[in-house]
């Protein structure tokens, strides 16, 4: 195993070069590419079209008769944009919905393909070998006219988007405008569907037509993932088509009976699983993170609040409270109290006196905390009484919520507007600053 | 590049929209420096009226022509300044970008914008006051910054006509002053502003003329003289019985007009 993998990461195979540099491009183009349709929100057209090109693939070998690569290519555009005209007919002259037309010419062409495959195949037609790699794609068996042809359809398509990005960017994002500043919108449609048509022909043999949407789609999504900005989501979308080259132009050389498409598929899988796992900001990790940490905020603001309220309650700020007193004032997990009451510790908001058992008090930094989320709780109550004339006994537990969400901002405005109240609707006082006012709660 | 041409004259205009017509038979021309209110109730083709004039919907029959000439050779003189729905706002490009865009009616393909165009941008977003905002995402905004972005890139088109499709809706109190303030600025450099508005609280006091359209053209003259209870009564009163049953009708028979006849 170590041996084969040297021999093709130190490409020491001049048929690992030839194969490689075709995979790996193909994996810019259609990474690259695939950013438009997605964000043009096209990706089904591409799957629609990437099958298409089944029969005219076909048919082009049974004109010439062998697999010159050219021939194939031009064979597979002229179905590729037959399929677009098709589908753009059928969305806006029939009645038919625009999923329906895209399944249908899918499916339609794609049947026909496979149709003329095994028509093709039963014909005893000697250099049909391999001609079937055009379902699922074979890597290992490219020769190296046909990554010539296939690698210079890519380089091509990489240098078109290149030139032509601040256009694409435009017409993906808001075609209208473009029209509107007089751009040819027509042209750009045929500019655009032709990148599109060439970059999947460009995957017919390294990863077949079933599968060569997944290489336009599975990147692009994985990329978003990771940027805000266009250019980047490009870069990243490149890169992970060129990654799942790579996997699965290895695993189909050592494996030759191994199909590259699907391999390719299962690599782009995973590189868009860890993305959509793992990407810093927009990652699923990274959210589920700041809702646990939302959540731990909650829970250490509740006792803060509470130490509060049984300073209110009987006027006394020197006393520190015990665990068994703050859990008779609020229903809560003894574990979770404990929890909460080490983070405030940390935080310098409450004090633990040693002793058995244990007490707590508020430190000066932690009263002025739970002040403001008590002034907080009690402005959203007089908000919501007095403004949306809500009743006053069915807004105490919205305020429970949004007592830790309202910011300093909103917590400004509403005092404005309130009129910098002093009391809430149940005439507790509501916390100005360092007031040490009482009142119930 | 003044003109003795109106800025949009509209010759005979018929719209449908998916076979169904929507605008009958509209002819009007607008005056220059003007800030010009379309006015009407819900499906009433307002939206439908500016975007034929732009070319973004074809008309059945009549013309438009644009200080006097065809569209095709004047485009880079209209901006324009769709509804915010009409985008999806997680398009990966920042504020900045977006306004940039305003900039490419004069870029010619492959160009990259040089940097009296940033420049541009950059005046622009802070004649809108999003300058703070110009790295952030676009769906990072509220509904009024959102729109006063939509304004920037507009303005930094530099154009002579100014359509606008409702900027007025659901912004905050801030960003209706300030797209005010922006059109009043635009009228006094001599430009023409067509804004679809939906809140007849405000014409009057913001625009100098209207427009008051009901699948017809109803009115459409200065405000105090158009702006009438009458003409408001036409416009809004209840359906057009007859002209909906037959635009229904044509709508069923897929006919609209014998093309040649106008």
């Amino acid at each position: 195993m170590s041996e084969l993998l040297a021999d093709f990461f130190l490409l020491r195979d001049p048929n690992v070069r030839w194969v490689l540099a075709g995979t790996v491009l193909l994996g810019l183009s259609a990474g690259a590419m695939g950013c438009f349709a997605v964000l043009r929100k096209r990706a089904l057209v591409g799957d629609a079209v990437a099958h298409a090109v089944l029969p005219g693939v076909c048919l082009a070998f049974i004109v010439a008769g062998d697999k010159d690569p050219l021939v194939l290519l031009l064979g597979s555009v002229i179905f590729g944009w037959i399929s677009i005209v098709l589908m753009d007919y059928l969305i806006r002259e029939s009645k038919i919905s625009a999923d329906t037309s895209i399944g249908m010419i899918l499916s339609v062409f794609f049947g026909l393909g496979v149709v003329l495959l095994t028509y093709i195949q039963s014909s005893g037609n000697v250099n049909q070998s391999g001609l079937d790699a055009f379902l699922f794609g074979s890597a290992a068996s490219m020769l190296p006219e046909d990554v010539m042809v296939f690698g210079l359809v890519s380089l091509l398509v990489i240098i078109a988007i290149i030139l032509l990005y601040k256009e694409l960017k435009l017409v993906s994002f808001d075609p209208a405008y473009a029209t509107v500043i007089g751009y040819p919108m027509k042209r750009m449609e045929v500019v655009i569907g032709t990148l599109l048509v060439v970059t999947i022909t460009a995957g017919l043999q390294a990863v077949g037509v079933v599968l060569m949407a997944s290489m336009l789609i599975i990147p692009a999504a994985a990329a978003r993932y990771w940027t805000d900005s266009l250019w980047v989501m490009l870069v990243v979308a490149a890169s992970v088509g060129v990654m799942a080259a790579i996997s699965g132009t290895f695993i189909s050389y050592s494996a030759p009976s191994m199909p590259t498409g699907p391999w390719m598929v299962v690599a782009a899988a995973v590189l868009f699983t860890l993305s959509y796992l793992f990407a810093p900001k927009h990652g699923e990790v990274r959210r589920w993170l700041s809702l646990k940490k939302d959540r731990e905020k909650i829970g250490w603001e509740n006792i803060l609040k509470t130490l509060y309220h049984l300073e209110e309650q009987d006027k006394n700020t020197e006393r520190a409270r015990t665990r068994n007193e703050i859990l008779k004032k609020r229903r809560v997990q003894p574990e979770e109290l404990k929890k909460s009451l080490q983070k405030l510790c940390k935080m310098n908001f409450v004090s633990r006196l040693p002793g058995e058992p244990e007490s707590y008090l508020l430190t000066a930094l932690g009263r002025e905390r739970a002040e403001r989320i008590v002034r907080v709780h009690r402005l959203w109550e007089l908000y919501l009484t007095e403004r949306l004339n809500i009743a006053g006994d069915h807004v105490h537990d919205d305020a429970e919520s949004m007592e830790h969400l309202i910011t300093p901002e909103i917590e400004q405005q509403l005092a404005v507007l309130l009129g910098e109240p002093t009391s809430d609707p149940h005439q507790s006082a509501i916390p100005y600053r360092h007031s040490d006012k009482g009142g119930d709660v | 590049m003044k003109d003795q041409n109106p800025p949009v004259e509209v010759h005979d205009l018929t719209v449908s929209y998916q076979k169904k017509p929507v605008l009958w038979d509209v002819d009007f021309s607008i005056p220059e420096s003007k800030l010009i209110a379309v006015v009407g109730p819900n499906g009433a083709g307002k939206s439908t009226l500016i975007k034929a004039i732009m070319g973004l919907l074809p008309s059945v029959s009549g013309h438009v022509l644009i200080y006097g000439k065809p569209l095709d050779v004047q485009r880079k003189r209209i901006a324009y300044v769709p509804q915010r729905e009409t985008v999806d706002w997680d398009f990966p490009i920042n504020v900045r970008e977006l306004v940039t865009m305003g900039r490419y009616a004069h870029l010619k393909i492959f160009q990259r914008p040089s940097s009296d165009d940033k420049e541009r941008v950059e005046r622009a977003l802070e004649e809108v006051g999003m300058s703070a905002y110009a790295e952030r995402q676009i769906s990072q905004l509220s509904g009024g910054q959102q729109q006063r972005v939509f304004l920037a890139r507009a303005l930094v088109q530099d154009a002579d006509i100014y359509f606008m499709d409702e900027p007025f809706a659901g912004v905050d109190a801030a960003t209706e002053s300030a797209i005010l303030d922006l059109l009043r600025d635009l009228r006094l450099k001599g430009k023409t502003v067509i804004v679809v508005h939906h809140d007849l609280q405000t014409v009057s006091d913001y625009f100098d003329w209207v427009m008051l359209l009901n699948l017809r053209l109803v009115a459409f003259g200065p405000m105090e003289t158009t702006f009438t209870k009458e003409n408001l009564q036409k416009a809004y009163g209840g359906q057009l019985n007859i002209l909906s049953q037959v635009l229904e009708l044509t709508r069923k028979k897929e006919f609209i007009r014998e093309p040649g006849h106008e």
